[in-house]
């Protein structure tokens, strides 16, 4: 590992400070060390910026929301008595992920930035648009498994690997970002950049901004919503195809519905085709297989994620199907 | 090189540490305290946990200049050879290792797991979110220790051990 400068901030001036002067914000590390070893990440001076106030989970007053601070550790979120009774799908995308050794270290902020585990970016002796901005993408012509095949580019078709992001883009997840300069809020389905041309710019942030707090809209519909992941072991690894769905149904017909796909795209992605066939029509079989089809639509794989596309509908018609079941389970007073 | 102050098992120590040096290398290279185990270095395979302030992490993805002045737990800080901690003594008894090297790791993220559980924790094969009381069942288990791969695969005796002293904990 590179020499770097450590510094730890105490509040938040003095993070936005050092961010403004270049150091590169510190959450959990456990994405940030292991690729600094890797020589992957290579910041001059680091920020800690654990300790900041910015750990608590609030409701917002007026819409009835939640606010969520950048550095709350992903085992805490998850054991959040509101989040599991009001944003299941978020609980479950936050234990789903990882261990809970690594749980207990990671940090919102953190777990939204965290970059690809395409192996390439770690190798290298091989090309990387993502590394090594005009070199290549090995992916394409070689180990491409566990790539994307939605928004990808011939320039990158590496996995965004984060499974809360999944949920809270499903969510409408809003994302609250300071810098010296400016408070922003951005939606989470536009912090994530496809790759285009430029698969190195991964996000909408400046370098010298931080994130400090995700917002949850009040959403009633999350109430029966669900994470799914399909993986090759069935615990602690990624995603190789996972749905986050929330469901709401009467007479029949589906009258809410917000989907979001893991493991199959480029960023967290947020399944509008899909969302569009089921809504207004009846809660069947058959809808969710067209809304299924429909987002896989524009799919473009290779001969080794080829299966992704069959995968993914599959997954996405499962966990419609459990939805709608629970929500006539609940109807009839059964258990929910 | 930075001073930090680690507080490692109930004393506290003086380091003059370069902000590379991960948890696990101060401990093992620079206190003497091999009990703690590097596997993978990756944070894949949990042989590296220690309890951070009664939180179960991997300190080898920790940087030691991170963790200045919290409480650290490692394995020595759980029992002795002539004084082990009851899920030490559960291990030996149930079969719950073979070559070891997992050992340390494993009952670091137990006692961990078992105080996340106290506190009302789910996992994600929880079957109700919401329940109040989570019932601590082999499949519970199992899934709370899966970030603690065991190559030998002494997992049974592991399970069982974790098991046995969660109702001897319990009662
Ligand atoms: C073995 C292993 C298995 C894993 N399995 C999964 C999995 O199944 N699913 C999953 O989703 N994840 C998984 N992860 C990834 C893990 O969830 C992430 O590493 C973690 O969430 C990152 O959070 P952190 O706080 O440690 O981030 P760090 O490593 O500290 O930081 C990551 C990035 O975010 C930046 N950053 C941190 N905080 C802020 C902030 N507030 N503002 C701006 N920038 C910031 C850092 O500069 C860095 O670029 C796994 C990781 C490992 C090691
Ligand atoms: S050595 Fe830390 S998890 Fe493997
Ligand atoms: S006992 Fe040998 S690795 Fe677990």
């Amino acid at each position: 590992m590179r020499a770097f400068g450590y510094v730890s901030a105490p509040d938040l001036p003095t993070a936005l400070g050092a961010v403004a002067a270049g150091a590169r914000p510190l959450g959990g590390g456990t994405n940030l060390v292991d690729l600094m070893r890797d020589d992957v990440e290579r910041p001059e001076t680091l920020v800690d910026v654990t300790a900041l106030p910015l750990a608590g989970v609030d409701e917002l007053q007026e819409s009835g929301g939640l606010r969520i601070g950048a550095m709350v550790r992903n085992s805490r979120l998850a054991a959040d008595r509101r989040v599991r009774s009001r944003y299941p799908v978020l609980a479950e995308s936050l234990l789903a992920g990882a261990s809970g050794q690594l749980r207990n270290m990671a940090t919102v902020g953190g777990n939204l930035l965290q970059r690809t585990r395409c192996p390439y970016l770690r190798d290298h002796a091989a090309a990387c648009n993502k590394r090594e901005p005009g070199s290549g993408c090995a992916a394409i012509d070689g180990i491409h498994r566990g790539s994307a095949v939605l928004g990808t580019s011939e320039h990158c078709i590496a996995a965004h690997p984060s499974d809360m992001a999944v949920a809270l883009v499903a969510l409408d997840a809003v994302v609250e970002v300071q810098s010296l300069r400016a408070t922003r809020r951005i939606p989470l389905a536009e912090l994530h950049r496809p790759p285009g041309d430029t698969p190195h710019v991964e996000t909408d942030l400046a370098p010298d901004e931080l994130i400090t707090a995700v917002e949850l809209p009040a959403l009633p519909v999350a109430r029966t919503s669900r994470y799914r992941k399909v993986r090759d072991r069935a615990s602690f690894a990624f995603a190789l195809v996972s749905v986050a769905a929330a469901l709401e149904v009467r007479d029949g017909d589906v009258v809410d519905v917000r989907l979001a796909l893991g493991g199959v795209a480029t960023t967290p992605w947020r399944a509008r085709e899909a969302e569009r066939v089921l809504l207004g029509a009846p809660a069947t079989e058959e809808t969710f297989r067209r809304a299924a089809a429909a987002e896989l639509a524009s799919a473009i794989s290779r001969p080794q994620n080829a299966f992704k596309v069959e995968l993914a509908q599959r997954t996405i018609v499962a966990t419609l199907r459990r939805l709608a079941a629970e929500r006539a389970d609940d109807a009839e007073g059964g258990p929910a | 090189m930075t001073p930090v102050k680690l507080r490692v098992n109930g004393s506290t120590e003086l380091l003059e540490l370069d902000p590379r040096v991960s948890l696990l290398d101060a401990l093992r290279e620079h206190l003497g305290l091999t009990g703690t185990k590097k596997g993978c270095n990756q944070g894949a395979c949990g042989a590296c946990t220690v309890l951070v302030d009664g939180e179960r992490i991997v300190a080898c993805l920790a940087l030691a200049v991170q963790y200045a002045e919290r409480e650290i737990t490692t394995i020595e800080g759980v029992g002795q050879p002539d004084h082990l901690h009851p899920l030490q003594e559960a291990f030996v008894r149930e079969d719950g290792f073979q070559c070891g090297f997992c050992t340390s790791g494993q009952i670091c993220s137990a006692l961990g797991m078992l105080a996340e559980h106290r506190a009302g924790m789910p996992s994600v094969v929880t079957p109700h979110l919401t329940d109040d009381e989570i019932a601590l069942t082999e499949a519970e288990i199992k899934e709370r220790m899966s970030g603690n791969l065991c190559r030998c695969g002494a997992y049974e005796g592991i399970v069982g051990a974790v098991q046995s002293v969660a109702e001897e904990m319990s009662q």
